[in-house]
């Protein structure tokens, strides 16, 4: 075994147990604040595992959507709702154990899937140059999608100003 | 290696010059050859990477001395003028002052998170220099994601906005750090739209490949110069970016009158000195990507064949950028809440949304003309 795949798995084995240990740490958390802030140190691990399969232009996404997007929404919603001083919260409510349920069943189908997906090994070829192409297929093959998605952000920043003008 | 090139481009000669000696030296202590490649390619990237430690708090210094001196000349005083000719080395002893305060941090406080928040802050900056050009061939990385990199990174500062804010456990903390994130997130729609004007222009998101699209016209085909849109284009960016890096007349996150420091009320000490750093470098950044997408980066005469002017030419107009910036503050009153958030969503944000638009329908239709030209004439 020579010495830079050591590295990359050693290197891997330390993104993944970070990520895992913030994913952790964001259900047990109990100011929901530390919570939302462990969930960023969960999407940046996903962020560094993307680097690390050469997928960068996922990586930078995965910052710019999850961690500028959604994480900042979701600690903005945080500070304008709770109190401050009191935020320590119970992590569990009487739904527990349906969740708990709920949540088996998921993750026992997500594993068979996982198991039965005939995994394709790309043989190292993969696209060194991604946005050109990622680009060009955006605009032609997956061009009804992609409008469609893009008409409905304009739809919902129109219903912002809208709602905002009120 | 002849002598002309090396004046002409010496940091790039001296970079390959560091390069070969330790391949040569690795290479006849019998080293095998991808261990070699490794490890000159660690000490290249350790190199590279203590360069740009070392430039982005330079910069900052002398910023804040920029800022001192320029603002002080417009209100008619003298500013700093005490410690070394010009009060060059004011910045010096500030830095040495912020480094010996003591560090106070309030009993109230969230531990973590209040000592977090200004490496959160700080961190995204220094990481942003990473795709910097600062000349040709001067950058340390040349990704072709660059621009959307310097976006996700910008967006990642919220985060420890929120953080100081939140952490403070102070009323003026928190209101501070809320009017920073309403105001981050507002003013990112129109500054990223107004970014991918100079995208569409270029078709391409690597700033190497954003510059050398304006390379036209003698080294002067600057996407600035590309009536109309290039002009709003670039006024809707500074205004937006402006916003972003909370800058008068921007600045009410941290409105003195108001709210005492805004999110860093309860920061001392080299702590504070991190905000500090990360809003000059902020001011930097965005002046240097203003240079580098709308007035041609290193482009400009003669650089084809004197490489080493880029470097000239790319700290010019960032420099002249900044500057810009330091004259809003001595000149425009602070604005209200609501005056920033009409202006944001109803003014800059259709604006740059309708740019988008005409660039690319422009676009296309000079295509079109061109591929039926070239139909005709074939």
């Amino acid at each position: 075994m020579n010495i830079p795949s050591v590295v990359a798995q050693l290197v891997f084995f330390l993104v993944a147990l970070l990520t895992l240990i913030s994913g952790f740490l964001t259900v047990t958390f109990r100011n929901v604040f530390h919570a939302g802030l462990a969930l960023v140190g969960t999407f940046f691990g996903v962020a560094a595992l993307y680097l690390m399969l050469e997928a960068e232009f996922l990586a930078v996404v995965q910052v710019l959507i999850y961690i500028g997007a959604i994480a900042v929404l979701i600690l903005f919603a945080i500070m304008l709702t709770r109190g401050l001083m009191q935020s320590e919260t119970s992590n569990i409510n009487k739904q527990w154990a349906w969740a708990a349920l709920a949540i088996a069943v998921l993750f026992l189908g997500m594993f068979l899937i996982i198991l039965q997906v005939p995994w394709v090994h790309s043989g190292g070829a993969i696209y060194r140059d991604i946005v050109p192409f990622l680009g060009t297929q955006l605009l032609t093959t997956y061009l009804l999608p992609f409008e469609v998605v893009s008409v409905l952000l304009l739809a919902a920043l129109v219903g912002a100003f809208i709602i905002a003008r009120e | 290696m002849d002598i002309w090139s090396f004046i002409t481009n010496p940091f790039v000669s001296i970079s390959q010059l560091i390069n070969n000696v330790i391949t040569s030296i690795l290479t006849s202590l019998g080293v095998p050859a991808d261990i070699t490649r490794i490890v000159v390619f660690l000490i290249m990237a350790i190199i590279t990477i203590t360069i740009l430690l070392l430039l982005a708090p330079g910069m900052m210094m002398y910023m804040t001395w920029l800022e001192r001196k320029l603002v002080a000349r417009m209100q008619d005083r003298l500013g700093p003028n005490r410690v070394g000719p010009f009060g060059l080395l004011q910045p010096i002893a500030d830095m040495i002052k912020f480094l010996t305060k003591e560090d106070i941090v309030p009993e109230g406080v969230d531990g973590p998170v209040h000592l977090l928040a200004p490496i959160v802050v700080v961190i995204p900056v220094i990481l942003s220099f990473a795709v910097i050009q600062f000349g040709v061939g001067l950058g340390a990385v040349d990704l072709n994601l660059a621009l959307l990199y310097l976006v996700a990174l910008g967006s990642v500062a919220t985060i420890g906005v929120f953080m100081a804010g939140f952490g403070s456990h102070n009323k003026f903390a928190l209101i501070g750090g809320m009017r920073a994130a309403a105001q981050i997130i507002s003013y990112e729609i129109p500054q990223v739209l107004a970014l991918s004007i100079p995208v569409l222009l270029a078709g391409s998101i690597s700033l190497t490949g954003i510059v050398q699209a304006q390379s036209g016209l003698f080294g002067l085909g600057w996407f600035i110069f590309y009536i109309p849109v290039g002009p709003i284009a670039f006024l809707v960016y500074l205004i937006a970016a402006t916003a972003e890096v909370n800058r008068v007349p921007f600045d009410l996150p941290e409105a003195e009158s108001e709210l005492v420091a805004g999110y860093h009320t309860e920061y001392s000490g080299m702590k504070f000195g991190l905000f500090y750093l990360a809003e000059f470098l902020n001011t930097f950044l965005i002046s240097a990507i203003a240079a580098t997408v709308f007035f041609g980066g290193w482009q400009g005469p003669f650089v084809a064949q004197v490489p080493v002017l880029g470097i000239v030419y790319f700290f010019g107009k960032t420099i002249l950028l900044i500057t810009v910036q330091l004259w809003f503050r001595g000149t425009l009153p602070r604005i209200r809440v609501d005056q920033l958030m009409n202006f944001g969503w109803k003014r800059l944000v259709p604006i740059s949304l309708a740019l988008v638009l005409f660039t690319a329908a422009t676009l296309w239709a000079y295509r079109f003309v061109m591929l039926a030209l070239k139909s005709l004439g074939g």
